[in-house]
């Protein structure tokens, strides 16, 4: 025995679950739906996804070795899952010097000038991915169709994506039911097969990743809920009132940004509020906004912007929802 | 069916390594080291003087003011001196040295080992029996128990809840005892029935002591007054307002007292000690303790003098491991890190574990990632978070409002924080620094 004993304050003991564990979990998550993109996706999938990672560790590291000279934090996995998620979020096709920049802009802008892990307002991939949108709408906006490996990196076979067909049929005065021909049936979409960001397609790998970090306790259910269910809700009142403007309930949950923002980027820890009912009500406004993008808005889809804007009004969230304190409204029978 | 409380709480792991372990008699020491302070409220006044020859169960100091206890001696002897020493605290207090001669009792204890169930005494009695013996909560916060058994004027009690949870990791004294002194734990419950006045006592035990729920269920065979309810294993379950909540759906009330509800809970190991008080006339002077860790070659349970040190504890169970780097008192959760191992055990002392030196350092702390496990793990309904954030920066008015003075610093948060941040640490400041305040009324 040395001969000092250490001394600290309680508790002695702490849980194993770091936060480089958490992230770890994240990742872990996120493989079937790596899986789902490259099965589709193929050469571009692997090399999208790649870049996006590398480019996430290394801006990280030189930005906090050289620019802030403070310590280097790269080996707590937050920037493997920024870039994973930044890369879901591209067309399998992108080049890769785009998919560069965009990572600049997440850990850089999105991530880094805030001070870094725990103090971004906003989610640093959809930062990057909103920024390359913007600024490169037709190469963003070009989707790949699932072709897997049959086709390389550069030469992929391009078409609309479901929301895409949808936003320009009806725009064009056609009708849900003539345009639901012109796209896969529920089944194929619930699997992946169509066109889109190359982790949000399918839907299966992504419900996976969920139950994985459910049972993890890596998030609750609040939040992916509460986005899927105003989704589920909203389109479907719309649908009801008129089937043959507005696409079915199912269409808009299986299309688009929907499950992977409700189950991955919504419920980014630092951006999301920390209490409960705050969750919920952040997540209804996720889903209502994305509604109202996607069916009066001009782009077919609006997850992301929809995150962005929820993600400004957290720390407001934050300060004004509180938790039920114990013994704060007493009532004993 | 299995009751839990609904907000909050963590699972660290049980680690209960001496629950098969019966309960072991440790003779007192050469040298017993008696603090005048092992309770809460004001200290003990010495009642001897140096020379002094002292029996085993004599009153050696002396209560003083209302929230107080009387102290007797654990073992017979002769005073050697009075004098500070470092207590669980870590700081420097007043303690009786007594140098162990033999172990002549008291001639008015009982020593038989017969139960006696036969409860001959008033309420008055009964509660003056507790004062007389220096009878303690012996759960760890240490709270006279003749102040909780009197019922406040304008209050009434209609339950007694017996805190047999034990929730935190590592420790089964209660366990033990339970186990091995069921029938007097059970008129030890029965006395405090009586002086309470209260027709109604549940026994609350977490499931993972399935022995000690099926042996009290045994020996009360039936008899309505006493009810036995397995809980959930859940920490911190053994807090007052947690257990309440869970057993009874009640709920204390910010800044009230379980009496508010109607409710007194006792510890299982006060019972005991009220049953040898009342029934044997039997002071406070020993206790089961669990000496305990990984690392020790014969952990177990102890039935300890008060005023034994530590270091005699440890030898009993295999002698100090060499790759030892901290030692608790207490639970893991709760408890205190000791800095010297000839501190004395005091009434409120449940356990002592030793860790290997790998598991004594604080992990590296790393930045808030904003997960809100620790507002899920609150069992007050608080957000730890925000509370060290204000702490750190100074804002311990504002820290009123957000109810920092809720906290039972049962580390829930701190244990969970995937970032090992010092969110206890910052709150006690911050609580600590606030009641200050409130008290200078410098702000309201």
């Amino acid at each position: 025995m040395s001969s000092l004993l250490t001394v600290s304050q309680s508790p002695h003991i702490y849980t194993p679950d770091d936060t480089k564990k958490l992230m770890r979990g994240v990742i872990i998550a996120l493989i079937p739906a790596f899986i789902a993109s490259v099965y589709y996706f193929g050469w571009g999938a692997l090399i999208i996804t790649a870049t996006s990672v590398l480019s996430c560790i290394i801006f990280e590291y030189v930005i906090q070795k050289y620019l802030i000279r403070g310590p280097v934090t790269i080996t707590d996995n937050s920037a493997i899952v920024t870039g994973l998620l930044l890369a879901f979020n591209l067309p399998s096709n992108l080049p890769v010097p785009l998919v560069i920049l965009g990572a600049l802009v997440a850990i850089g802008i999105g991530k880094m000038s805030f001070g870094g892990l725990g103090n971004n307002p906003f989610n640093p991939a959809l930062v990057g991915r909103v920024f390359l949108l913007i600024s490169f709408p037709v190469q963003m906006t070009t989707w790949p169709v699932p072709s897997g490996f049959k086709t390389g990196y550069a030469d992929a076979i391009t078409g609309a994506t479901p929301l895409g067909i949808l936003k320009e049929g009806i725009r064009n005065g056609e009708k849900v039911s003539q345009l639901m021909n012109q796209i896969p049936d529920h089944m194929q979409m619930f699997y992946g097969h169509m066109g889109g960001s190359m982790g949000e397609v399918a839907a299966l790998a992504l419900l996976i990743g969920f139950i994985y970090m459910l049972a993890r306790k890596i998030i609750t259910w609040h939040i992916p809920v509460a986005v899927t269910g105003s989704v589920a809700l909203f389109t479907g009142i719309l649908w009801l009132i008129n089937p043959e403007k507005n696409a079915d309930p199912l269409f808009h949950l299986l299309t688009g940004g929907v499950l992977l923002g409700a189950i991955f980027m919504a419920t980014d820890y630092v951006t999301s509020p920390m209490v409960p009912k705050a969750m919920i009500i952040y997540g209804i406004g996720i889903g209502v906004i994305t509604v109202i993008i996607r069916v009066y808005g001009a782009y077919p889809e609006g997850v992301s912007f929809a995150i962005l804007i929820m993600n400004a009004f957290v720390p407001l969230m934050n300060a004004w929802i509180k938790p039920k304190r114990f013994g704060e409204e007493v009532r004993n029978g | 069916m299995l009751k839990t409380f609904p907000k909050g709480g963590v699972h660290p792991p049980e680690n209960k390594l001496t629950a098969g372990c019966s309960i072991e008699v440790l003779p007192p020491p050469e040298t017993v080291i008696v603090p005048v302070t092992q309770h809460l409220g004001s200290p003990a006044a010495v009642a001897v003087n140096k020379g002094d020859k002292v029996l085993t169960g004599q009153l050696i100091a002396r209560a003083t003011g209302y929230i107080s206890a009387n102290i007797h001696s654990p073992a017979s002897g002769t005073v050697s001196k009075i004098d500070t020493a470092t207590d669980i605290s870590g700081y420097k207090q007043t303690c009786i040295f007594i140098d162990v001669s033999g172990d002549e009792w008291m001639s008015d204890i009982d020593r038989s080992p017969d139960v006696i169930s036969d409860i001959k005494l008033t309420p008055e009695e009964i509660i003056q029996k507790c004062l007389d013996c220096g009878i303690v909560g012996l759960g760890g916060a240490t709270f006279p128990t003749h102040v909780k058994l009197k019922i406040p004027a304008g209050k009434k009690c209609n339950l007694l809840i017996i805190n047999g949870v034990e929730c935190e990791p590592w420790l089964t004294s209660d366990h033990r005892l339970m186990l091995e002194k069921g029938e007097e734990i059970i008129t030890g419950i029965r006395i405090m029935m009586k002086a309470l006045g209260v027709t109604k006592a549940i026994i609350g035990i977490e499931n993972n002591k399935p022995d000690a729920i099926s042996h009290l269920v045994r020996l009360l065979d039936g008899s309505g007054d006493i009810k036995v309810q397995g809980l959930k294993v859940k920490y911190p379950q053994g807090g007052e307002k947690q257990l309440i909540k869970a057993l009874t759906g009640r709920e204390v009330p910010s800044g009230g007292l379980p009496i508010d509800v109607g409710v007194v809970v006792q510890n299982a190991g006060t019972a005991f000690a009220v049953y040898e008080a009342v029934q044997k006339n039997k002071p406070l002077f020993e206790r089961v303790v669990t000496v305990t860790g990984k690392s020790l070659a014969k952990p177990g349970n102890f039935l300890v003098r008060i005023g034994t040190p530590v270091a005699r504890l440890i030898e009993a169970a295999g002698g100090v491991p060499g790759d030892t780097g901290k030692v608790i008192s207490g639970g893991p959760m709760m408890g205190k890190a000791l800095a010297n191992l000839q501190t004395p055990v005091v009434k409120g002392t449940s356990g002592i574990i030793v860790f290997p030196a790998e598991e004594s350092s604080r992990p590296q702390t790393g930045p808030c990632i904003r997960c809100s496990k620790c507002i899920s793990a609150c069992p007050m309904g608080l957000e730890p978070y925000l509370l060290m954030n204000l702490a750190e920066k100074g804002f311990f008015d504002k820290m009123k409002a957000e109810k920092v003075t809720d906290c039972i610093e049962c580390g829930s948060c701190s244990y969970i924080c995937p970032a090992h941040r010092p969110l206890l640490d910052y709150i006690r400041l911050g609580k600590t620094t606030l009641l200050k305040m409130m008290r200078e009324k410098s702000i309201k």
